[in-house]
């Protein structure tokens, strides 16, 4: 049995997801747009909380939110007048965008709601996951270590950063 | 009543979708960049929730989100520069406009 609490934060979280995924979608002025996946990205973050990643939800909060929803509002405030309207979508092309997605959607969903032996499951219980837990496994060469992957990541935020230049540059 | 794993499972769906109408509606490209983050993010939640009611003692599916988190980072850091870029040839950011690979 959950708590009262967890059930009342839970259903906050997955409204938000819905409603703000939603609207992030539909809504005409791009500015707005950005603000609705920052709401979408700290709900997710909520999620990360609830299920006891705290290290995850931390991550999410300071490069998805304060990181990624930065760079897009300078790049939306650097190409667009504020308070732009964008076009309205062309009606075929709408229609194609909700065919597609509700396929997607029916297919997995419909795979979900038919494999049933997982929902019943309720939260198994773990121990309480530390930073030392997190670190050892990020700089551990040994079965369930991640130093390559951190390796690479690193490589490739370099390549990232010499792009930028590159691209950023005056011919 | 219990938070099942569907339950978290079904809010990631919808997000997904919403990301996949947006990517073949949008002609903005920061609006198409926007719809890739969220179907990234529904993805990131998948790997979460499968870990921790699977695996509760494992760290794969944490592990993973924290690399794609990192990854979505710098690609979007990267699309936005070509983005910005594009602007200044175009003075545009329509996909529809960007029809020249080469300027």
């Amino acid at each position: 049995m959950e708590s009262i609490g967890n059930i009342i934060v839970y259903v906050v979280i997955a409204l938000a997801i819905t409603v703000f995924s939603v609207l992030t979608v539909t809504t005409r002025k791009i500015l707005r747009s950005a603000t609705y996946l920052l709401f979408v990205l700290f709900a997710t973050a909520g999620i990360y909380f609830q299920l006891d990643y705290h290290f995850l939800g931390a991550v999410q909060i300071a490069v998805y939110a304060g990181g990624i929803v930065v760079l897009f509002v300078f790049a939306i405030l650097l190409t667009h007048k504020p308070g732009q309207d964008s076009d309205r979508i062309a009606s075929h092309r709408r229609w194609a965008g909700i065919v597609a997605a509700v396929a997607a959607v029916g297919v997995c969903a419909y795979a979900l709601l038919s494999v049933d032996r997982w929902c019943a499951k309720e939260l198994p219980s773990m121990q309480e996951l530390d930073i030392t837990t997190v670190g050892r496994a990020l700089l551990s060469t040994e079965k369930f270590g991640y130093l390559l992957p951190f390796e690479a990541v690193s490589v490739l935020l370099l390549a990232c950063i010499i792009g930028g230049v590159v691209i950023a540059r005056r011919r | 009543m219990e938070l099942t794993v569907l339950m978290y499972l079904l809010p990631a769906l919808v997000m997904f979708g919403c990301g996949v109408y947006g990517f073949l509606t949008r002609k903005n490209m920061i609006a198409i960049m926007i719809s890739l983050e969220l179907m990234l993010n529904a993805v990131d939640i998948n790997f979460v929730v499968f870990n921790r009611y699977l695996f509760p003692g494992q760290l794969e599916g944490m592990f993973f989100t924290l690399f794609a988190i990192a990854i979505a980072a710098a690609e979007t850091a990267l699309a936005l520069a070509i983005i910005i870029n594009v602007y200044r040839v175009a003075r545009n950011v329509d996909i529809d406009d960007v029809s020249k690979l080469k300027f």
